[in-house]
């Protein structure tokens, strides 16, 4: 077992509640133990760096501190959240190079700042650098063979790559490893880092609507079934504004879209129900009749998988 | 789109300024406008992102500061890793949202700034955000009141709509973090 600190973040409370179930059911499966960093707070997020370069850094180095402090110590943190893992980064690099920011954090934290040994770490990043592809090919009881998915990575698990720095800022390929790990056929598509604009869903939908329609669309010429991502913002973007996606070109997109974990989970064997699938606005069912399908002709073509 | 009129003054000092917050030389720029070309959100914005730059360079600080060009940056960072010249569009934008409301002038896109404040007021309170009690504040500040009602049901119907915030322990030493913050912020000011 490897053991992580483990940083849910806010929206793992929330909106993004499926990926902290389907990723908790799904890390023993692969030989992670997760370790929830005791009295976690908010990252600061885009609200936060949008308005005070301080708050933003002292938010987030509460946290690495707190990490520091976990008893086990574990020096790397599990970071499922696109925008905490990012935040977490940048703050990590920011206060190694300059220690005149480092002691401007620690007056605005009343603390002294002890994060420097800390890693945070994205959950793509953890699933190949550490656990490795072949693992993970492993734990698969039921081949998604036949399914075409679109790894869709967005802004901040790849850029700014001086920070984050575990995978391509303009062609990426984490998660399309992890998608054959699983059977499926990752597509290759070209809005695979293009910005969804999930931080101005709620202030500018029309703007927001059409970034998200021509995501969806790109992936549906691509042939996807299905968008996979790891970043909470832009699973709730492409989910619930892809009805308004749809009405500004006519059409209805009808793509599910999954948190990496639900695809892997699936692959591994884990209910629908653990994976919360019931909690989408576009319905996943579609999909899973897909999954029972292709099964069913690969043992009735006598192909090997369980 | 705006043209953009080069001016005879400006606010000296205001692009030493912003260089100085966003950690990165706006004076770098060429104005090749890579960063325009691959902004998601460019074709929104009343300035392009090098019309911004060229601005801050000429110390144009009104004219920028009363843009919706920044605000409107949705933080993807693509201008940040294309830029020939190394210059960190996105830091640039952030420090100046962060001029904007030291200065106290009004935003460029008064939504967005609510959304931003609504935010962290509920992660000042509580420690860690809570969704609904977000919305609740942003809709109340913004005027927006009825928009996506329907789609708040749909996810309160899905239970992904914590109704009680959860707080936690550390709240008092996240609400200290905002104190110290705006104090020196407000020490800073009166040095200006």
């Amino acid at each position: 077992m490897r053991v992580y600190s483990y940083y849910p973040g806010c929206s793992l409370e929330g909106t993004a509640k499926e990926y902290d179930y389907s990723l908790r059911a799904l890390a023993p499966l692969l030989g992670m133990q997760l370790v929830e960093i005791h009295d976690w707070s908010c990252c600061g997020s885009s609200a936060a760096h949008a308005t005070s370069h301080r708050l933003a850094l002292a938010l987030a180095a509460r946290n690495l501190n707190l990490a520091a402090d976990m008893p086990g110590g574990a020096r790397d943190i599990l970071v499922p959240c696109a925008m905490c893992y990012n935040r977490l980064k940048v703050t990590s690099a920011e206060l190694a190079a300059d220690s005149g920011l480092r002691s401007a954090v620690e007056s605005d934290l009343g603390d002294k700042w002890r994060g420097a040994a800390i890693t945070a770490k994205a959950l793509p990043e953890v699933l190949l650098g550490d656990i490795g592809v072949d693992a993970v090919a492993q734990a698969v009881v039921q081949p998604l063979e036949g399914l075409r998915v679109a790894s869709y990575y967005g802004c901040l698990l790849v850029r700014p790559p001086e920070y984050t720095g575990f995978d391509d800022p303009e062609s990426p390929k984490s998660m399309d490893e992890l998608v054959r790990a699983t059977g499926a056929t990752p597509v290759d598509w070209p809005h695979k880092v293009e910005c969804c604009g999930g931080g101005l869903s709620i202030t500018n939908r029309e703007l927001v609507a059409g970034l998200v329609a021509d995501i969806l669309g790109a992936a549906r010429d691509a042939g996807a079934d299905v968008i996979v991502t790891a970043c909470p913002m832009c699973q709730a973007n492409l989910d619930t504004r892809q009805g308004l996606a749809g009405k500004t070109r006519g059409t209805d997109f009808g793509l599910p879209v999954l948190y990496i974990t639900q695809l892997l989970g699936l692959a591994c064997g884990l209910s629908a129900a653990s994976l919360s699938f019931q909690s989408h606005l576009v319905s996943v069912a579609p999909l899973l009749e897909k999954v029972r399908q292709l099964g069913r002709a690969r043992q009735a073509a006598g192909g090997e998988g369980c | 789109m705006k043209a953009l009129v080069l001016p005879a003054s400006g606010a000296p000092g205001f692009a030493a300024e912003v260089s100085r917050l966003a950690g990165t030389d706006v004076q770098a720029c060429y104005a090749c406008g890579k960063c325009s070309a691959g902004c998601p959100v460019s074709a929104s914005m009343d300035y392009q992102p090098h019309q911004i730059i060229r601005l801050v360079q000429l110390d144009q600080k009104d004219e920028v500061l009363s843009a919706s060009a920044f605000w409107l940056c949705a933080s993807c960072v693509t201008c940040s890793v294309r830029c020939p010249r190394e210059v960190k569009l996105a830091q640039v934008m952030d420090a100046l949202r962060e001029i904007s409301r030291r200065s106290g002038v009004a935003a460029g896109q008064p939504r967005i700034a609510a959304f931003y404040g609504s935010f962290l007021d509920l992660v000042r309170s509580g420690g860690r955000l809570h969704e609904l009690g977000m919305t609740a504040m942003y809709k109340l500040r913004s005027r927006d009141l009825f928009g996506d009602i329907d789609l708040g049901v749909k996810l309160m119907l899905r239970g992904k709509l914590k109704l009680i915030p959860g707080r936690i322990k550390g709240r008092h030493h996240v609400a200290g973090i905002f104190r110290r913050v705006r104090e020196h912020e407000a020490g800073e000011g009166g040095k200006r």
